[in-house]
């Protein structure tokens, strides 16, 4: 392999003196720094997955028993909105995109930072106002009540104060996530090093684009649509009731125009991040570059138009069904390149299985199960059988939770090195994925089966014919929580005792590995160096003719 | 790409860049992330439309309910806005050719056409027989008017302090004149925004 690096400096680059705090402070501060920020997002976005995951907790501990007897009904509603809505809105999203976007994205496109620095810090400093909200709203006016996905008229017959509350909550994150969006556009289609080319960027930056379009399209019309809502839970307009004359499909449709491409804002992140770690711990060269950029695009485009799969249930005329479910059964072909890429470029590599690797290969696995029962749930047949049943919360938490946040724990372990300058502990890692693929596993395939058989979802009583699967689906839930623990006491002793990383552990390509660990405040000593193959694993240069190569020898020259 | 992707990871010399190329200071980027803003807020702005032509085409107005509008004083305000846009651009061109008091005076008669337009949508509001909540159509004239008046208030105010900024000799020169551009073309997306909905709440 030849790597050149650029010619370093043996001076380190001097800061600018008293603009920004130095040490740990920085992070608790305004900071413009995109590597600061990434690690803001990142911390407080892991506190919020805990205080869901607790959340998750009381729901899984009252569903022990075919009764209500361990939280009053009411506020077994609020556990499952905010589990939800801080779930989504104050982990997935922020983490995935803003965490990984904004540390990855200006060290991809050869930046010293992103397009907008203070723009960036606003975006970030949204989120904990607007979190902390969330959860105050819990302890001050009892929090909202009708799921995440506050349909009318149900979210306007529950007590008004904490719905308003979530509103506002959701409106200050869905603005945070535009001004990301924005910022990550610019960076990716402006602020690219002269001589790079968007067809050489590394495929988490493709992901972040089309993530980003799908941001700035559809997250105003969630916000436009939750204004009209609190209009009329406070002036008592009648958009969405219909006992108004208003309609409360109108409120569906807007609300999954924005919460289908919602899905793919929590899921191609994370196709791109994995589609970065396959390749350095296979040692090999990304399989299908161009397929994966136009599948990306073609998910993006085809996330736009499939919304009302959601509302089968909702007296959604013929045409409508015929329509959705053909375009979504569509997305099963840009999405099903991407996985075969993956395997394809696991295929005959030299697999280094550790932590970052194990859970993305779990990744895979979950993602396409949850794909196949995604296909399934778009067959209007199927859909009206299981519908608002365990089996759609089964599906869901495959791909969001089997599928990102999986790919979540998979990059700490891939970029903690870049990030702190050391390792983590590979035990512990592996201890770290053993629980949390059996306890995610145990906790959600029985869901399937429930939903199913007809149990309903967000009930806090059922029929005890259930009652042995959701004990093992509660076990499940508990060993998730274990799973924590290691993953913490990992993080916290790797940050302060870990051995030192050095610079390039994984003897990785991408440009963020071109630098010191952590990296200096400009990225780079020294100009960017231009990364135009970012892939190049495992096969030497002079083995093989570019010009006339093929997949075929691709596959055969990589082991 | 496919196959470019194979050769052995390359980190080429970044000795081949001109000085100019190789220059640190990063490029304006302002106005591109100005028009993506203004995308998403376009997008605001479709889905209400969705929502009011779904609303027509499946609510019908209740018997006994009112929804009426007049069109004379919605027209007028209409050219206003139109016209609004057309001073905003020759203030502009008058930046750039180095006339700052003209500059200034187009200024100002573009935000008195902004202010004039919300009196006159004030003196409809008031004029009107119904009100916010007295049946869904009327909600949604309010809700979506009032939406637009919220970014026209806005622009005037843009305008305004673009006008005080003006002020000061060398502010803005006629080759860096950022507020100008930026308020400019939020003024026009605001005004072809007016059209889109006149013709669907007024027309229609």
């Amino acid at each position: 392999m030849t790597l050149a690096f650029p010619p370093q400096t043996s001076q380190p680059q001097s800061l600018p003196p008293g603009l920004q705090p130095q040490g740990w402070l920085r992070y608790l501060s305004f900071s413009l720094d995109h590597k600061v920020i990434g690690l803001q997002y990142m911390v407080a976005g892991f506190f919020f997955y805990l205080v869901g995951g607790a959340l998750a907790g009381v729901i899984r501990v009252e569903l022990l028993s075919p009764i209500s007897d361990f939280v009053p009904r009411e506020t077994y509603n609020e556990m499952l909105t905010l589990h939800g809505t801080v779930m989504i809105f104050l982990w997935i999203v922020p983490v995935v995109n803003g965490a990984f976007g904004n540390y990855l994205i200006p060290f991809y496109v050869g930046a010293r930072d992103m397009a907008f620095p203070r723009l960036n810090a606003v975006a970030f400093w949204m989120i904990p106002p607007a979190g902390f909200l969330l959860i105050a709203s819990y302890f001050i006016a009892g929090a909202a009540q009708s799921g995440w996905t506050a349909y009318p008229p149900l979210s306007l017959t529950t007590p008004a104060a904490g719905q308003v509350v979530w509103i506002l909550s959701v409106l200050l994150l869905g603005g945070s996530s535009i001004f990301g969006g924005i910022n990550f556009i610019a960076t990716i289609l402006k602020l690219r090093r002269p001589g790079l080319k968007m067809m050489q960027l590394p495929m988490y930056c493709w992901a972040m684009l089309g993530t980003s379009f799908l941001v700035v399209l559809a997250t105003p019309v969630l916000a436009g649509t939750l204004v009209l809502l609190s209009f009329d839970i406070i002036a008592h307009t009648g958009f969405f009731n219909p006992a108004l004359g208003g309609n409360a499909v109108v409120y569906q449709h807007l609300f999954w125009f924005y919460s289908h491409p919602a899905v793919y804002i929590m899921v191609l992140p994370a196709f791109g991040l994995v589609s970065e770690i396959l390749p350095v711990h296979a040692r090999k060269p990304l399989f299908g570059y161009t397929t994966m950029v136009y599948s990306i695009l073609g998910i993006v485009f085809l996330g736009l138009i499939v919304w009302a799969h959601h509302m089968f249930t909702s007296g959604t005329p013929p045409w409508m069904r015929l329509f959705f479910t053909i375009a979504t059964a569509f997305i099963a072909v840009p999405t099903g390149i991407k996985f075969f890429n993956w395997l394809a470029t696991l295929w005959g590599g030299k697999i280094a299985l550790n932590s970052a690797m194990l859970f993305s290969c779990a990744f895979i696995v979950h993602f396409v199960f949850g794909g196949i029962t995604g296909v399934a749930l778009a067959q209007v047949p199927f859909d009206i059988h299981v519908h608002d049943t365990y089996f759609v919360v089964g599906h869901f938490h495959y791909i969001v939770y089997g599928g990102t946040v999986f790919v979540v724990f998979g990059s700490i372990y891939h970029w903690f090195p870049k990030f702190t300058g050391r390792m983590l502990n590979e035990h512990l890692g592996r201890l770290h994925f053993a629980l949390t693929f059996i306890g995610f596993n145990l906790c959600f395939a029985p869901q399937h089966w429930l939903g199913l058989n007809g149990m309903p979802r967000r009930v806090a009583e059922y029929d005890p014919q259930f009652t042995m699967l959701n004990q093992v689906s509660s076990v499940g839930a508990l060993l998730m929580a274990i799973s924590t623990l290691p993953f913490l006491i990992n993080v916290a002793w790797s940050a302060w005792a870990g051995p030192v990383a050095g610079d390039n552990p994984w003897r990785a390509l991408t440009p963020e590995w071109l630098t010191s660990s952590p990296p200096p405040v400009e990225n780079w000593i020294g100009p960017a160096p231009l990364v135009t193959h970012p892939y190049g694993y495992g096969v030497a240069e002079d083995q093989i003719d570019l010009k006339s190569a093929t997949g075929q020898q691709l596959w055969s020259r990589g082991r | 790409m496919t196959s470019g992707s194979v050769a052995a990871g390359s980190v080429e010399s970044p000795t081949s860049l001109s000085a100019e190329e190789a220059q640190e200071g990063h490029r304006d980027v302002r106005m591109f992330g100005l028009a993506t803003f203004l995308v998403a807020d376009g997008m605001t702005f479709a889905g209400f439309f969705a929502a009011y032509l779904t609303f027509r085409a499946v609510n019908p107005l209740p018997l006994g309910a009112i929804y009426e509008l007049e069109l004379v004083l919605p027209t007028i305000n209409t050219a206003l806005l139109v016209v609004s846009s057309f001073t905003f651009h020759r203030a502009a061109s008058e930046l750039r050719q180095d006339r700052p008091a003209a500059f200034r005076g187009w200024l100002l008669l573009t935000a008195a056409l902004g202010v004039a337009f919300l009196t006159g949508q004030m003196v409809e509001y008031f004029s009107l027989p119904f009100g916010l909540t007295d049946n869904l159509y009327a909600s949604t004239f309010y809700a979506l008017t009032g939406f637009h008046g919220l970014h026209v208030s806005l622009g005037a105010l843009m305008i305004l302090i673009v006008w005080w900024q003006a002020r000061r000799p060398g502010h803005f020169t006629p080759d860096h004149h950022f507020g100008v551009e930026a308020a400019e073309l939020y003024w026009h997306f605001v005004d072809v925004i007016w059209l889109i909905l006149f013709g669907i709440l007024y027309i229609l």
